[in-house]
């Protein structure tokens, strides 16, 4: 395995810095890596949709010749990284791992796009997801599955399960995905990786084909804690053309993280959710959370058990309140202006057209959340169900604030277990939805999270993961936390997690 | 909490405008029902007197100045159309002889 698609960003991005390597290099080692290892639907891990090996090196270049002229454009000018492929990029290929969007060209790049492309980070490809982001395990994508570097019969996690992939697989040491009910750190906790949802607007939506717009939050995928807050830095703050996004200046995780990666959380409160253990979840994962409870309390922080006794309605309301959402925003593939058009025989009209081309190019679990939420905002049904959970709401969002009042974050396990087999829940769709339970409260009351990796379960070898919350706005927090536990972890293995990941058998032709 | 029957479902998908096979309909009410039936553990759960909560942040009209700027160019935005004519997005008829 060539040595620089182990480093981190922040390792290749002082690497650039001091002329070890160029950019072209760097990306050419990642492009390398992802022909042996990727693969496709068939066979590999299929992280990727879309690789844009042409794109990725032509930028590679133009950032060397900035290197070279003494005008860097960031301090990540010229590191690697990969897309969700939710996130519309111009003249590169966005479907949303949907037939609906198959070929579809972007004439405009998202805000968050643009400005990985202005700070120089080449962007190699686009990553495999669920259908327009509904699901826990990249099982609902139109184009195959991601398969889980750990054990490849197993999910990567979802919605966002390319990227959690590519960052774990080391084809790409960065990566941006989406998160609305837990896709950016569920997906993290079942890889090893790092992944974080930052305060709800904090980084700008503009360009990110829309789920659920109260709830969806774009944010950074990576190895490490330090190099989520690196990309966090980079592509975070307020966007004119996003008029939810917020005004807070994002700046100070870098900083954070750096200080907590010195160990020392003395006197920091942290708050265990009594509701987000026990039932339900395995006891592998749970052994690994109360090994981290010790080392926070070792480093100096003091452990609370903090109740939010509505968090157990969360779950219910966020599966009424996001599909409501997703039947109105999924309204605009229509067939009449972009996507795919099906035109059934005879003299059809503008509503037969529609129908057919929903029909063929939505899948399962995008119909079902459609039809639901067509349901619970019909008439007779509204104050029912989308009112009583807009309730339920109200009542996250007050459980949060009394904990924080306890605590200064507060910590679960990331996902109730490790990384189940491919195809074990898709007929189950309740039982599916059940792995969002930790990450759902945060996404319905706008509150940031991170997970990191805390080890691998006894029962089958899998990585878990460690979920720190903060109150909105309070984002470095989660850094200076994740980093500290991140550094006492790295020194009980003595190497990251991902070095004990298993070999991955090359499938390059 | 009503059941949701098969006919049900096929209205709900004449509202969304998808056509839905009968293996579908056969397969997708079920379904419906057991998550309707999951997510209204919380129908009990909040009074009347809690006031419902419709986005994480607290939102405020934006306004900008009514400013002419660039946008897409015609042709970037029928670039991806699925058919087009004369600069226009070209769609199937949208009423019926009668109308």
């Amino acid at each position: 395995m060539n040595n620089w698609i182990t480093k981190t960003a922040d390792e290749l991005a002082q690497a650039l810095a001091a002329g070890e390597v160029t950019s072209v290099e760097l990306v050419q080692a990642h492009l390398d890596r992802i022909a042996a290892v990727d693969g496709n639907a068939d066979a590999g891990l299929h992280a990727f949709l879309h690789v844009d090996a042409e794109g990725a090196l032509a930028q590679a270049k133009a950032s060397d010749e900035r290197r070279a002229a003494g005008t860097p454009a960031s301090y990540l000018d010229g590191v690697p990284i990969a897309v969700k492929d939710v996130l519309a990029t111009q003249g590169v290929p966005t479907t949303c791992a949907s037939k609906m969007l198959e070929g579809w060209i972007p004439p405009y790049d998202a805000t968050v796009v643009a400005k990985i492309k202005a700070a120089g980070l080449p962007i190699i490809g686009k990553t495999n997801m669920d259908e327009f982001a509904m699901g826990s395990s990249t099982e609902h994508s139109a184009y195959g599955p991601t398969r889980n570097p750990w054990d490849q019969t197993r999910i990567p996690g979802g919605s966002g399960g390319g990227s959690a992939v590519a960052v774990a697989a080391y084809e790409a040491p960065l990566a941006l995905g989406t998160d609305t009910g837990g896709s950016i750190r569920q997906p993290a906790a079942v890889t090893g990786s790092v992944g974080v949802k930052p305060t709800y607007g904090g980084i700008s939506r503009y360009g990110l084909v829309a789920m659920a717009n109260s709830l969806d939050q774009v944010g950074p995928v990576s190895r490490t804690v330090l190099d989520s807050a690196l990309l966090h830095e980079l592509v975070g703050g307020h966007d004119p053309l996003d008029s939810t996004s917020l005004t807070d200046e994002p700046t100070g995780f870098v900083e954070a993280a750096r200080e907590g990666a010195k160990g020392d959380l003395t006197g920091l409160k942290v708050g265990v959710i009594t509701e987000l253990q026990g039932d339900g979840y395995q006891p592998g994962v749970m052994a690994r959370f109360t090994e981290s409870l010790e080392l926070l309390k070792a480093a100096g922080a003091e452990i609370v058990e903090v109740s939010c006794p509505n968090f157990t309605h969360a779950l219910a309301a966020y599966y009424l309140i996001m599909p409501c959402e997703v039947s109105s925003n999924l309204a605009k593939f229509d067939a009449m202006r972009y996507g795919l058009r099906v035109t059934p025989a005879g003299d059809p009209s503008a509503e037969d057209v529609m129908r057919a081309s929903r029909a063929a190019g939505f899948g399962d679990e995008v119909k079902r959340r459609i039809i639901i939420g067509t349901y619970a905002l019909s008439s007779g049904y509204y104050d029912a169900y989308y009112g009583q959970a807009q309730k339920v709401r109200t009542l996250i969002q007050a459980d949060f604030a009394a904990a924080f009042e306890q605590a200064d974050v507060l910590v679960s396990p990331t996902a109730p277990t490790t990384a189940f087999k491919l195809g074990e829940k898709l007929d189950d769709p309740v039982a599916m939805y059940l792995n969002d339970l930790a990450t759902i409260p945060a996404n319905l009351a706008g509150v940031p999270g991170i997970s990191l990796p805390n080890g691998l379960a006894d029962e089958d070898g899998l990585p878990s993961g460690f979920q720190i919350q903060a109150p909105a706005h309070s984002d470095a927090r989660l850094y200076k936390v994740g980093a500290a536990l991140e550094a006492l972890l790295e020194k009980g293995w003595g190497a990251p997690l991902l070095s004990q990941a298993p070999e991955i058998e090359e499938v390059r032709a | 909490m009503p059941e949701i029957t098969r006919e049900e479902v096929a209205h709900l998908a004449n509202l969304a405008r998808i056509d839905l096979s009968d293996a579908e309909l056969d397969h997708m009410a079920p379904q419906l029902n057991v998550i309707l039936e999951s997510v209204a553990s919380f129908k009990d759960a909040v009074g009347d007197d809690v006031v419902p909560t419709s986005h994480p942040i607290p939102l405020t009209n934006v306004f900008r100045e009514d400013v002419v700027k660039p946008g897409l160019t015609a042709e970037a935005a029928l670039a991806m159309a699925p058919a087009s004519e004369q600069q226009r997005f070209m769609v199937p008829r949208i009423l019926g002889d009668e109308q």
